[in-house]
């Protein structure tokens, strides 16, 4: 079984996220590659007003290394984080947010309407475990959502990155105490296809009404069929809007890749079906 | 422990955090008390505080001002003109971005819950008996 070594499943995140964790993520480009780029996609599917300073929370922030991503694009971000060795790498790694020591299942105390967006970023799993005697996923899920929506703007969105795709009982615990909590929108899967790089997000809008609620998922293929329509869909709206960046490494990514490359009068291998396919790897 | 000026409680974070204890109604504002207070100068970014402007509790900012002893620096409210009034836009700027509670603790105005603020991190951890 794969989640025994999912560090959910190991000790709680304020235990887990001790120092010698927390400095990985200073230390690791891997890790810090990883985080920024799930951050990056997640701000995107923001949806945010462009050009516009917009005030934002960022659940789980860590070591602030997806706040910093909300920097670098001009935001204001408060996070919050359960683990104050995070949070103390985070004060070393001087991000520029306010940061508060909280357990998001305790509720967010944020006044109503005060976010324009929210982003989560391998956090939200943490939330279906009970960790203490006391603790109820389903009551901690659901205090976590319905305070996250009065502290969030009407028609703003939340973005919550790495669900894993291999439990659907927990994206369904975590999607019915959202909708519960007045949350409408679905998921959003990247490469469905492809094991390495598939990325789930969770893209739960405020006050807007949304057909495609996200409801209890069938059985795997019928699942995997919702997903790669919305993926498409996805792919599609992303294709056409203004900055039409396709997702790192992709295809898409691959030919633009080279017919940037082509233009600045450098050499490229043509275009097959097999560009931007995973290789096999050879013995 | 190194200390860093970067993370901090600052003025607008006060202005939108409230206290989430069991039963309380109205948790809010928070009341602060600051052993030490640091000002930073930020980048000042007129349309962010603009648009700001209509989220903030005025009342709670001026009086937050006031509890950390800067008083006479904000007027009694935001005027009309806010959107073009770059003065107040410049003092709503300092009062919300620049002044920073490093140590120093918030109490629950209902409850008398006081959560403590260490290396400017307020600590909002409830107990079990309070969710
Ligand atoms: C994988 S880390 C992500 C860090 C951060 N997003 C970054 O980019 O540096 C997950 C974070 O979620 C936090 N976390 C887990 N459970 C939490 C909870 N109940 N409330 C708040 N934060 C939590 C952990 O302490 C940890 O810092």
């Amino acid at each position: 079984n794969m989640s025994k070594n999912r560090p959910e499943s190991r000790a709680p995140p304020d235990i887990f996220y001790d120092q010698k964790e927390a400095q990985k993520y200073t230390s690791n480009s891997r890790m810090i590659d990883i985080q920024t780029e799930m951050s990056e996609r997640a701000i995107e599917l923001l949806n945010l007003p462009e050009d516009t300073p917009c005030m934002l929370l960022d659940v789980g922030c860590g070591s602030g290394l997806s706040g910093e991503c909300l920097t670098e694009q001009g935001h204001i971000w408060i996070g919050m984080d359960i683990s104050s060795a995070m949070l103390d790498v985070a004060r070393e790694r001087e991000v520029e947010g306010d940061v508060v020591l909280s357990d998001a299942g305790q509720g967010v105390s944020f006044r109503p309407g005060t976010f324009d967006g929210v982003i989560s970023i391998s956090a939200l799993q943490w939330l279906c475990n009970a960790d203490k005697k006391y603790h109820n996923p389903v009551k901690r899920l659901y205090k976590f959502f319905s305070t996250l929506y009065a502290a969030m703007k009407h028609g703003s969105r939340a973005v919550f990155q790495q669900l894993y795709p291999e439990s659907p009982q927990q994206l369904e615990l975590i999607t019915t105490q959202a909708i519960r909590s007045g949350f409408g929108g679905g998921v959003v899967v990247d490469f469905p296809n492809s094991t390495k790089a598939k990325k789930i997000f969770l893209c739960l809008f405020c006050g807007v009404a949304s057909p495609t609620l996200p409801k209890a998922l069938g059985t795997e293929e019928e699942a995997k069929k919702k997903r790669q329509i919305k993926y498409v869909k996805e792919r599609e709206q992303r294709g056409s809007d203004k900055r039409n960046k396709s997702i790192k490494k992709s295809r898409d990514w691959i030919i633009e890749k080279k017919e940037r490359r082509k233009r600045q009068g450098k050499e490229v291998s043509i275009n097959t079906k097999y560009t931007g396919r995973k290789r096999k790897p050879r013995f | 422990m190194r200390l860093s000026a970067f993370v901090r409680m600052r003025l607008i974070t006060h202005n939108m955090l409230t206290s989430h204890v069991k039963g309380v109604k109205n948790g809010y504002p928070l009341v602060i008390k600051a052993e030490d207070i640091k000002e930073q100068e930020t980048d000042f970014n007129p349309d962010f505080i603009s648009r700001m402007i209509t989220r903030i509790e005025w009342p709670a900012l001026t009086k937050a001002m006031e509890m950390i002893g800067h008083t006479d620096q904000l007027p009694e409210e935001v005027p009309k003109d806010y959107e073009t009034n770059n003065d107040f836009l410049k003092q709503a700027h300092h009062a919300l971005m620049e002044i920073e509670v490093i140590t120093g603790s918030l109490t629950c105005p209902e409850s008398g819950r006081e959560f403590p603020i260490a290396n400017g991190i307020p600590n909002m951890l409830l107990n079990e008996d309070e969710v």
